[in-house]
């Protein structure tokens, strides 16, 4: 298969050849996870929910639980409203979850279920339990991508659980983005050890990486499928007092937060992944903002300074390094200010994920260093592979289905994003903060120096590099 | 027991669907075209996905979608599924091509039985539609859709050269290779094999199988509608085998010459049994040692999968004590009940809630699954053994039931277990 990707780059437009996004219900899913004790659910046929489910097992390497709504000809023909309505009644029962998360499937959205009325509806009837709650986003596959589904399921969380209690908190909401459970426990601590009370949402660390403490004693009872994490009802419905919501990643987490200051008037601030050093520079700046301070505890200030130095000791071998990079658009614009950062050149950047703002703001990013770099939102793996196959690069960084091409062209590796499905380990630890940047700094040095010791003719093969 | 149809709406069912099943059974045929039409979900989610290997060309390990957009799905996605087959039949010259529907590629209607003949007719190479919207039934619906497919390339092709004692592998997908270990018992017999179906096929074997004198068909579902049809059509007897665990592996080899009746072929056949004995058991009988009495679970997706695992645990002394299928009959679970133990849970197309208490209340030493199982089991901490489409080791064959084992012994043995709190062994 290596051999199948032609170097001529023609004109494509009825046709994605490996794509570098899926479809929008697996990042609903993914969001929904981080809510405590809820259920997933997925309104449509078996096949979606069990490839979304074997999909971010693949990832996470966590049981992921969802149900299904589990759509046959019938309920194709006359819609969806008694399966769902079966299911909410069957998932209270057995499954006994806080919250029941729909989201749709290409197929509901075609045949057109209003999801919104069915759960009006089931919820006046009494199908939902006192206290227990059913959300609902609407994903429809033949738009946007997972983070797109990610984004529509975060703000259903607004929609359905922000009320005003006239109660005035001292806290913030913060909206971590699509990362790693890793990620979300990094940015918890970093609001803790700048004394910021908060809300984070979704929060998926300690269910997609719940540590192992043997087996709880009463297994098969309904409580003992939910891990600890996620976030808490009574702290969603808490969002609507806080003072400002911290959006990162416009891609992911900007709708949420429109949508939440639409309905309280609680200010929305959009910013990037803090991926890397400027972006987490400015995530630190904001929190100082936002906390009231002038500086940073003197573990972030420490942190930071460790980053900095790493960064100078290995700067001499990034310099002029050619980089592509793909994957999630708010993954991708920070890393590859990132990349610039140090010094390297991305000459290719692309995600699966539509978008113009994908463009523009790469181009704004590289207009100076490397105005001639390609760049590309709605792309595909074939296209980068072809322009790879032009003018090779030095590193190449995404998820897991790079690998096709770093091993055609032999190129040195660095998986980051989602899905990673051949490696293990990668959600525990965090990309994001400075932390995170010192992670992937020593990840993206490896893979260079690795590739280097392997290829160094006899005569060049160095003990001290 | 109730089983053999649709899980519940609301149920965390381990099933898939229709599309899943076909896409399973001819996704290995490796010089095919494979186009999902419909949103890009499906195809990413069956990119490459199930390590069926090639010995050859690798055509199928690309991902093409035609990546519905909202404005195809109301205007209808017709005239972008005949431009892409266009392109990619340019670019890739493949020997025949799948188009597999996806839901609501039901829903908006696109005819492609028409652009399929269309593009047949333009470009003379087959070009067939797989009818598998999601929706419509469940993954072995998805297998008769497959079958339908091939039995459209089935019987199309010239026949010359192919002698009297030959046969076609149906229903291995050459999961790490186990359908070369396969094929070369078969030529060690004397037999010729005519085509793979599916793993590491080839469209034009597959085109003049029905020259062949027999088919063995591997597994309970997947291809057995195509060897019926071809029993129906062409007459060609088919027979039922497994190629895990030594016992059904030489039973399967045994009838293949049986039904030949040649008694050179049985002589070459009873060597070949013999020789790989010989160089076996001796290594086994290590693991089995360390394995005698341990209790083991299985819940994997096939009923016919489950009956070889239970004799080849019989076979190492372990117990079975619980056994399950995602799509079993009721024939299955009968036999299934046979050749067990009183005592041992049988289980259909289970929630991880009752997997988890089964593993729990049975206190098993290892579980078989899937993929879907492993993080379960390893929550549990319960050792795992892979036995679905992740597994990297070819677990057919007498090899494989080596490899088998010592992956049954490495789990169980593994020193990481004495860390899980209240596993202390
Ligand atoms: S593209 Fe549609 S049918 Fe396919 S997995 Fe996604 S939601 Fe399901």
């Amino acid at each position: 298969m290596l051999s199948l990707t032609p170097k001529e780059i023609s004109d494509r437009n009825a046709l994605t050849v490996n794509p570098a996004k899926t479809c929008q219900p697996i990042g609903a899913m993914y969001a929904a996870l981080g809510i405590h004790r809820c259920l997933p659910h997925s309104h449509g046929s078996q096949g979606c929910c069990a490839y979304h489910r074997s999909h971010l097992t693949r990832h996470y390497k966590e049981p992921v639980m969802a149900s299904t709504s589990s759509f046959t000809e019938g309920a194709a023909v006359f819609g969806g409203m008694s399966n769902l309505r079966q299911a909410i009644t069957n998932i209270f029962h057995i499954y006994d979850p806080d919250v029941i998360a729909v989201h749709t499937t290409c197929l509901s959205e075609t045949i057109g279920d209003d999801l919104s009325t069915i759960i009006l509806k089931a919820r006046d009837e009494g199908l939902v339990p006192e206290g227990k709650w059913v959300i609902h986003c609407n994903t429809p596959s033949y738009a946007g991508s997972h983070v797109t589904g990610f984004s529509n399921m975060t703000t259903g969380m607004v929609k359905y659980f922000a009320q005003e209690n006239e109660r005035h908190r001292e806290q913030i909401n913060l909206i971590p983005g699509y990362v790693e459970p890793s990620d979300m426990r990094e940015i918890k601590r970093l609001l803790a050890e700048m004394e910021l009370p908060s809300v984070v949402f979704p929060d998926t660390s300690d269910v997609l990486d719940a540590p192992q403490q043997g087996a709880p004693v009463s297994v098969g009872k309904a409580a003992d499928i939910y891990p600890k994490g996620g976030t808490r009802i009574r702290d969603l419905q808490s969002m609507g007092d806080s003072r400002v919501t911290l959006a990162l990643g416009p891609f992911a987490s900007e709708n949420a937060a429109i949508e939440l200051e639409n309905r309280t008037e609680i200010p929305a601030r959009i910013m990037d992944l803090p991926i890397g050093i400027a972006a987490t520079d400015r995530f630190i700046q904001v929190l100082l903002e936002t906390a009231e301070v002038l500086e940073p505890p003197a573990s972030i200030a420490d942190d930071r300074g460790r980053m900095v130095d790493i960064m100078l000791d290995m700067q001499q071998y990034f310099y002029d390094r050619k980089v592509a990079i793909y994957g999630d658009p708010d993954q991708v614009i920070s890393l590859t200010e990132f990349a610039v950062s140090l010094g390297m050149k991305p000459i290719y950047v692309l995600t699966g994920t539509p978008g113009k703002r994908f463009d523009a703001r790469i181009k704004g990013i590289l207009k100076d260093v490397v105005p001639g770099a390609r760049i590309k939102s709605s792309g595909d793996l074939f296209l980068l592979h072809q322009w790879i196959k032009n003018e090779p690069v030095d590193l190449l960084i995404g998820n897991t289905y790079g690998k096709y091409i770093a091993r055609a062209e032999d190129i040195p590796f660095v998986r980051f994003g989602f899905p990673i499905l051949d490696r293990v380990g990668h959600s525990y630890f965090p990309t994001v903060g400075y932390r995170g940047g010192m992670r992937l700094l020593e990840k993206m040095l490896d893979a260079l120096l690795d590739r280097k010791d392997r290829d160094d003719p006899e005569e060049r093969f160095e003990l001290v590099l | 027991m109730s089983c053999d149809r649709e899980s519940l709406a609301g149920a965390v069912s381990q099933r898939a669907c229709v599309f899943c099943g076909s896409r399973v059974v001819l996704y290995p045929i490796a010089d095919a075209l494979h186009l999902v039409h419909g949103p890009v979900g499906c195809a990413v989610y069956t990119w490459d996905i199930r390590g069926a290997l090639s010995s050859g060309t690798e055509l199928h390990r690309l991902s093409f979608s035609t990546d519905l957009q909202e404005k195809d799905v109301i205007f209808g996605g017709e005239e972008k599924l005949a431009g892409a087959l266009h392109e990619l039949i340019d670019r890739y010259h493949p020997r025949a091509a799948f188009v597999y529907s996806t839901c609501i590629v039901g829903i908006i209607g696109d005819d492609l039985d028409a652009i399929c003949k269309r593009v047949s007719r333009e470009k003379g190479i087959p070009v067939i539609p797989v009818k598998s919207e999601g929706f419509k039934g469940g993954k072995r619906d998805g297998y008769m859709a497959a079958c339908a497919a091939l039995s459209r390339l089935v019987g199309t092709g010239d026949t010359s050269g192919i002698g009297p004692f030959s046969l076609n592998i149906m229903g291995d997908f050459n999961l790490a290779g186990e359908i070369w270990i396969i094929r070369e018992y078969f030529e060690k017999m004397g037999i010729q094999v005519v085509a793979n179906i599916t793993g590491d096929g080839r469209v034009d074997d597959i085109r003049r199988a029905h020259g062949a004198a027999l088919n063995v068909v591997q597994c309970s579902g997947s291809t057995l509608y195509l060897a019926q049809s071809m029993e129906k059509e062409f007459g060609i007897p088919y027979l039922r085998v497994s190629y895990l665990g030594i016992e059904d592996m030489t039973e399967s080899l045994y009838a293949v010459a049986g039904f030949f009746g040649d008694p050179h072929m049985m002589e070459r056949t009873r060597k070949l049994v013999r020789d790989e004995l010989a160089v076996l058991y001796p290594q086994l009988q290590k693991y089995r040692q360390a394995l005698r009495g341990k209790k083991a679970a299985i819940y994997v997706g096939g009923a016919f999968k489950a009956f070889s695992l239970v004799k080849t645990f019989r076979l190492l002394d372990m117990e079975v004590v619980m056994v399950g299928s995602q799509t079993g009959r009721k024939e299955d679970y009968l036999e299934l009940k046979e050749i067990t133990s009183d005592g041992t849970v049988i289980v259909d197309d289970s929630n991880p809630l009752e997997l988890a208490s089964f593993l729990r209340g049975k206190k098993v030493d290892v579980f078989v699954g899937g993929v879907k199982e492993r993080p379960i089991a390893y929550k549990l901490g319960i050792p795992f053994c892979d036995h679905n489409h992740e597994r990297k080791e070819a677990l057919e064959g007498f090899i494989g039931m080596l490899n088998f084992t010592r992956e049954i012994y490495s789990s169980v043995m593994s020193p990481v277990w004495q860390f899980v709190p209240g596993r202390k062994r």
